[in-house]
């Protein structure tokens, strides 16, 4: 199997405090990796460190066989894409839906000008909304539609990495399930490979193919979906997994 | 391409309020329309609405109380008080309009630079406004008021100075909160350039505060105005302006006050008008 | 039921200014000691009913209809722990000035029984010596804080409001758990509002689905969970993403 992508002793501080300590990490081409912490294990810094929002101060990422540099070029930044928790903050409250898709076709030369109103229509459709939502503002959506649009966009430019930073938690329980249920056939049509963020164990299991835990900026355990969740082999990975609230039998 | 059929309904609840019917339902920005309206009505057609030139003398005709001819009388030198009044509003919210264009480019400008950038942009730019902010608005004034001369010109600088300070403080706070939002980051991850996301995605979501602080400044630009004039370093006569008029009609307070109660009140006059706009606009704006 | 219930809902309606109504002619009772779920997503009323019940209903919403009767107390436990403590008040100076005034002791008891409510809930020794301010405590602290500050009334009957919502699900387990032992000690009533049906079972022996300001279907828990009439409780249920059995940890010692 191909490696997506790989994180090389990667190493973030805020001042004394280490948020990321030195995390090595692998990502197998069109598999989904579940990152499971609590708050404040640094999964969502390790996020944004990926996409290139934050720079690391030591340790690397290769994606394929690229090094990302602190400086993106304009290919490399169209290959990862990120999706965040927060529906309400997404989009710019003053675009249009069709100003942003259009944006990020037109942006990355995804199609000619001429084709951007077929190909934004296409996404809508692939998120399962209508295209007279494109000329839509962010506010006449609910949460789980913004969260859809949001997907939209970041598909549009057809990257080869897709990081979700907990995109159903803020979402109510039925919607987290057809976001979900979503998630599931885009990465089946499309191949994707995809780094999921989430502090809820359940849905982890319900997407992921391999499972990284992290604890205080620290790695503590990467292993298979089936080993994981059966046997893990840390003690704190069975500490959070034994928390989770069942349904009485 | 594959196509699923959209399954997911949108809701139909939420109206789009038009814009007409928005401003209908806020009496304070309705009000501020309708008075400010009249006043730039009144100055763009009073050439045909007046018989009078605003500063033909008619010393025969000095110092008139209000009449069917003069309607608010004419002052010392015999001039039709109503004419020069609303001739002064020309030259006042002429000066007034002008001297904020530049200042509140450039505000929102270094505003949106310093919120969004943060680091060294950002000190750089807190350094200038801090330093600027030390020294009282009214002593530059009159000091380039002096430096270069009687006149607007004065006013144009030291606003090109320090008018901006206001607009670049409140715009950074925003731009800084903007920042952290997702959407600034999601345009970030997609590699847009700086420029283009903060002209692009910041502009128009800093633009409606930033005009509803234009409003409230313009006020207290309009009272710099006057004052310098009042004090007889602002518009130099004969050119008609409200701080004049009111120094001008200060001797005869006691035989003929509404040679300065009236152009007094011209100045409250639209500064409510202004401030009506700048809360209605903010309310508009907040509700939606 | 045999005993006397201490809290009597009937056809409960709340509405909005707007006359939208929010909650639609809701009844249930709760005897001494019971604990009882009400579950459903965001915008089915259940939150507005536990403020009905608290007598605390937010501005712009009115009972329209119905009636509240309780012979007991009641005190509430909010989602957001953070929220719900005076930021600039050190917690135990907090929870004693609670218990100063609700159950009429001197200063110096007030705070003794305050520190014993504290370890109780499980909260650190060191707050004996040195008082601490919101801020420097952990959000499932914060939380066993607004929990000692309920208990500190009484209450005959105490109302969660998502109270593990906004906790991480280590702490949200110590949390129930503490909660539970507590009402075997102290045998309080519970109403518990929440939106993850795993979490209401593990509490509550009767539970009530609301949907859109109303009740679709109530039942002791057991059978709800096993045999769900209404299409949307059956949602609920499957809501709950299962999780394999964890393998037990003995193979490995």
């Amino acid at each position: 199997m191909d490696l997506a992508l790989q994180v090389r002793d990667l190493t973030v501080r805020y001042g004394g405090f280490t948020a990321l300590d030195h995390i090595q990490l692998d990502l197998e081409q069109h598999t989904t990796l579940g990152l499971v912490g609590e708050s404040g294990s640094g999964k969502s810094t390790l996020a944004r460190v990926i996409a290139g929002l934050i720079a690391p101060d030591e340790g690397q990422i290769l994606l394929g066989s690229q090094e990302l540099r602190k400086k993106r070029s304009r290919e490399q930044h169209k290959k990862i894409q990120m999706i965040f928790q927060n529906p309400d903050a997404s989009l710019n409250p003053k675009h249009s839906i069709r100003q942003i898709l259009s944006e990020a076709l037109l942006f990355h030369r995804i199609v000619d000008r001429s084709q951007v109103e077929t190909r934004s229509k296409e996404l809508l459709s692939r998120v399962q909304l209508e295209a007279r939502s494109l000329d839509k503002y962010p506010h006449e959506f609910s949460g789980g539609q913004r969260q859809r649009i949001a997907i939209a966009r970041a598909l549009s430019v057809e990257p080869s990495l897709l990081i979700a930073d907990e995109p159903t938690s803020a979402l109510d329980v039925s919607v987290q399930r057809s976001v979900l249920e979503l998630f599931h056939t885009l990465k089946a049509e499309l191949n994707l490979t995809v780094l999921f963020i989430s502090h809820d164990l359940g849905v982890i299991h319900a997407v992921s193919d391999t499972v990284a835990v992290m604890r205080q900026g620290k790695l503590v355990e990467i292993n298979t979906k089936d080993q994981f969740f059966v046997r893990p082999e840390h003690e704190y990975s069975r500490e959070l997994l034994s928390a989770v609230p069942k349904m009485p039998q | 391409m594959t196509t699923t059929t959209p399954d997911i309904q949108l809701p139909e609840g939420k109206k789009q309020v038009n814009g007409l019917r928005r401003i209908w339902n806020t009496p304070s920005l309705l009000i501020g329309i309708i008075m400010f309206a009249v006043l730039i009505l009144l100055a763009l057609f009073i050439p045909y609405l007046s018989p009078y030139h605003p500063t033909e003398q008619n010393l025969s005709a000095f110092l008139q109380p209000p009449s069917s001819t003069h309607w608010l009388g004419t002052d010392q030198l015999g001039r039709d008080l109503f004419t020069r009044l609303i001739y002064a509003a020309r030259t006042d919210l002429t000066i007034m309009v002008l001297a904020e264009i530049i200042p509140f480019c450039t505000g929102v400008l270094l505003g949106m630079l310093s919120g969004y950038y943060g680091k060294w942009t950002d000190r750089i730019i807190a350094l200038i406004t801090d330093t600027f902010i030390a020294f009282p608005f009214y002593l530059i004034v009159i000091i380039v008021a002096f430096a270069s001369g009687a006149g607007e010109r004065g006013i144009y600088i030291t606003f090109i100075l320090v008018g901006w300070i206001v607009f670049a403080r409140v715009v950074r706070g925003l731009s800084a909160s903007f920042r952290e939002q997702e959407w600034v980051a999601s345009a970030q991850t997609l590699g847009l350039p700086g420029s283009r996301i903060i002209l692009r995605h910041l502009l128009p979501n800093v633009l409606p505060q930033a005009v509803v602080v234009l409003m409230t400044d313009m006020v207290g630009l309009l009272v710099a105005i006057v004052t310098l004039g009042y004090l007889g370093i602002g518009i130099a006569p004969p050119t008609p302006d409200w701080g004049t008029m009111i120094s001008d009609g200060q001797p005869f307070i006691t035989t003929a006050w509404w040679l300065s109660a009236v152009p007094g009140f011209a100045v409250v006059y639209t500064g409510i008008a202004l401030s009506l706009l700048g809360d209605g606009l903010a309310d508009i704006w907040r509700k939606k | 039921m045999s005993t006397e219930p201490v809290l009597e809902v009937e056809s409960l309606t709340l509405a909005a200014k707007s006359k939208e109504i929010l909650v639609n002619n809701i009844s249930f009772s709760l005897a001494r000691g019971e604990s009882l779920g009400l579950v459903g997503e965001s915008g089915s009323g259940k939150s507005l009913t536990l403020r009905a019940i608290l007598g605390l209903l937010p501005r712009g919403v009115e009972q329209t209809g119905g009636a509240v009767r309780s012979k007991v107390s009641s005190a509430m436990v909010f989602q957001d722990p953070r929220g719900a403590l005076d930021p600039l008040c050190p917690v135990v100076k907090q929870l004693a000035e609670v218990v100063y005034y609700r159950q009429q002791v001197s200063r110096r008891a007030a705070r003794t029984i305050a520190l014993e409510l504290l370890e109780r809930l499980g909260l650190p020794d060191s707050l004996r010596k040195k008082d601490r301010y919101p801020s420097q405590l952990s959000g499932g602290q914060c939380q066993r804080v607004v929990i000692a500050l309920a208990l500190a009334c009484k209450p005959g009957i105490l109302l969660c409001d998502e109270p593990t919502t906004a906790l991480d699900v280590t702490v949200q387990r110590q949390i129930i758990d503490t909660i539970t032992s507590l009402q075997h000690e102290l045998g309080f009533a519970m109403v518990f509002v929440t939106h993850n049906l795993a979490i209401a079972a593990n509490l509550c022996s009767r539970l009530y689905v609301m949907k859109q300001g109303q009740i679709v279907e109530h039942g002791e828990t057991l059978s709800l969970l096993q045999h769900p009439a209404d299409p949307y409780t059956q949602m609920l249920i499957d809501s709950v993403l299962p999780l394999p059995e964890l393998e037990l940890e003995g193979s490995r010692q």
